[in-house]
């Protein structure tokens, strides 16, 4: 099947702006999803609120676009109630870490085989470029308007340090790196994050001074690193791309099996 | 009624009840006093091959039923005030995409932490109000294990048939008292299946279409339809819409199956009331109060009923109008400032007759309480 059979195209085009990383997340996410061959009814596109969370009405798969944040919290039903899907979960980066932070390291902790997406374009889009959890210092915003104080979380440490057991980051400029970690985040067997660096031209690009989508895309080109890098000790500002864990810890429906084993025994 | 009798809690009464009815999923996070609920699950359900998840709060865990929901199984939360109010939006979704779901709120004083261990009645209007925008719900509540019990399989059964969250108002003396209960044989009680589409794969399924019977067939998630499901106003495919039309239809139908249907959602305990020239209305622990202020006032020769209501919302305005058609007063018993009695006034022709008896300092409100009252009231001093 080529990537438009999964889409719905009759809500094309999208409402993403023009110049937007986030068609990039979503076609690459599309090409790993056919790379791997899985079953459209097989698939779960669980969303919270925001543009990046929009990407669920726009696949043919089985859809939930939920509320601000809790995108995860909602997935967690769905794949303990059904193990057998996959479960993606695509999310802003203040979808995913300022009103959902509580959820995302949460499961992270538990390691529920949940493939969670961080498309993180540093700014509240959809309601006008307010500063996000993941802005950074010095960034201005529509809320930031002399310049931001906050400082960034680093999404991969994050999620390492909650537990997750299979982190990357890539960006919407490196789409094969991308879609090849994509399919290894959706094979991996319990919480998987991937980040990835997804352009705002609109807001966060015209606030910052940061050029078109392209300059903001040769940003990502000429400021990422491969992860392990001898660069990042000469220059520790550059950001590393790649997987920064992969390991193998028992899954969380996995566990549960055996709780349900052990309670039918003693009844 | 054959079974097996039991001494229980009447949060173990509740579990005891969502268990018979068919729950296999519960995602919860402990509070007090509805703890219990928790408790028993985590040991029950994996027993059942169903599933007990302890997620990190009040608003994770709704949002887990409703996702578990969609997958076909019957779903359950419990939770008290604080964590009731965490629940709001979530709940709104529930509504809004047409999720069954029970949500069960032991009640605790209020507002914020209030008082966490003792009795109190003051979350009636939020459940009725909680979530945004405008909604129909469904509100039960009971004030005996016995009735608690199928109250909570009512509250299944409701949640199957109008595809609505549900929720189930219970007290802090309801949830901790110990009483007998006698546990239905299997199919004593009726239980709703969820109506399920009967469309084969590869044809146009509308997950939000009604049938003529305004019914709507639900597919489960992870089957062979894939829809959309979302907290937008949304078309019938369930996709997200702003159309004037398609709004205010959507709207009036997540009122009107509710509210056209109060005659068979209303649930009630009548005593005394054929010829009663004063009746208390009261639910939850407060009537159990009441009912006794009714039985020692007969045998006084006095002309009181009790109408316990087991239906909050929606309103049974019609019931307590033709119930209290022939009273001279009404005295709404109940532990807030006045939540139930609101209604009660609107309902009635003469809403200067409705009076009302209330506690709001955390203790059970007694028979001298309201036998104190009505003596005020009716001129007979204190």
């Amino acid at each position: 099947m080529g990537v438009k059979d999964y889409i719905r195209a009759r809500f094309f085009p999208h409402i993403w702006c023009p110049g937007c990383g986030h068609g990039i997340v979503l076609n690459s996410l599309l090409t790993a999803i056919e790379k791997l061959g899985l079953s459209k009814n097989d698939i779960v596109f669980v969303s919270g609120i925001g543009c990046s969370s929009r990407i669920s009405g726009y696949v043919d798969f089985h859809t939930l676009h939920t509320i601000h944040g809790r995108a995860v919290a909602f997935a967690t039903g769905v794949k303990m109630s059904r193990p057998g899907l996959n479960i993606i979960v695509p999310m802003g980066d203040g979808d995913a870490l300022a009103i959902g932070g509580n959820h995302f390291i949460h499961a992270a902790r538990r390691n529920l085989d949940l493939t969670a997406i961080v498309m993180n374009n540093r700014i509240y889009g959809m309601t006008g470029g307010q500063f996000s959890p993941l802005s950074g210092y010095g960034v201005k915003a529509t809320t930031a308007p002399y310049y931001n104080i906050d400082h960034g979380f680093d999404i991969a440490e994050l999620s390492v340090a909650a537990g997750a057991t299979f982190v990357a980051r890539s960006t919407t400029y490196h789409v094969k790196q991308l879609t090849n970690i994509f399919c290894k985040a959706i094979l991996h067997k319990g919480f998987s994050v991937v980040e990835v660096l997804s352009q705002c031209p609109t807001y966060f690009g015209r606030k910052n001074n940061a050029g078109s989508a392209v300059d903001m895309m040769e940003f990502y080109k000429n400021n990422t690193i491969p992860k392990g890098s001898k660069a990042k000790d000469e220059n520790p500002d550059l950001i590393e791309r790649g997987i920064f864990v992969q390991k193998k810890l028992p899954e969380y429906c996995e566990e549960y099996d055996k709780i349900i084993k052990i309670a039918k025994n003693r009844s | 009624m054959k079974g097996k009798i039991k001494f229980v809690q009447g949060n173990e009464a509740c579990v005891e009840a969502a268990m018979y009815a068919g729950l296999d999923f519960f995602a919860g996070y402990p509070i007090t006093p509805s703890t219990e609920i928790a408790e028993h699950l985590s040991y029950r359900l994996p027993q059942q091959g169903g599933k007990f998840l302890q997620m990190e709060d009040e608003i994770a865990s709704m949002c887990a039923i409703i996702g578990a929901s969609l997958t076909g199984h019957k779903v359950m939360t419990a939770t008290s005030g604080p964590g009731f109010s965490l629940m709001q939006e979530a709940l709104g979704y529930a509504v809004m995409a047409e999720i069954p779901a029970v949500i069960v709120n032991v009640q605790r004083g209020g507002p914020s932490t209030g008082n966490p261990t003792h009795v109190s009645q003051g979350d009636v209007n939020q459940a009725r109000w909680g979530t945004h925008g405008d909604h129909a719900i469904i509100t039960l509540t009971a004030s005996s294990h016995q009735d608690l019990f199928g109250i909570t399989v009512d509250a299944f059964n409701m949640a199957e048939t109008y595809r609505t969250p549900v929720i189930l108002l219970l007290d802090e003396v309801i949830g901790h008292m110990r009483e007998k209960l006698v546990v239905p044989e299997d199919g004593e009680i009726p239980l709703v299946k969820r109506l399920r589409t009967s469309l084969k794969e590869g044809v146009d399924y509308h997950p939000y279409f009604p049938r003529e019977d305004g019914r709507i067939p639900m597919s489960d998630f992870g089957g062979v339809h894939r829809y959309n499901v979302t907290g937008l106003y949304h078309d019938m495919w369930g996709f997200p819409s702003d159309n004037p039309r398609l709004v205010h239809d959507l709207i009036r139908h997540l009122v009107d199956k509710i509210q056209n249907d109060r005659h068979v959602i209303t649930r009630c305990n009548k005593y005394h009331l054929d010829d009663a020239r004063t009746i208390l209305i009261a639910y939850g622990s407060a009537a159990r109060s009441a009912h006794h202020v009714v039985e020692t006032s007969r045998r006084e020769g006095q002309r009181v009923g009790l109408l316990e209501l087991k239906t909050l919302w929606p309103f049974p305005h019609g019931l307590v109008r033709e119930k209290c058609a022939k009273a001279r007063t009404i005295i709404v018993v109940e532990m807030n400032m006045g939540q139930v009695l609101a209604g009660v006034k609107q309902a009635v022709d003469n809403p200067e007759s409705v009076f009302l008896a209330n506690r709001i300092d955390g203790v059970l409100i007694k028979p001298v309480d309201i036998t104190g009252i009505m003596r005020i009231i009716q001129g007979r001093g204190v």
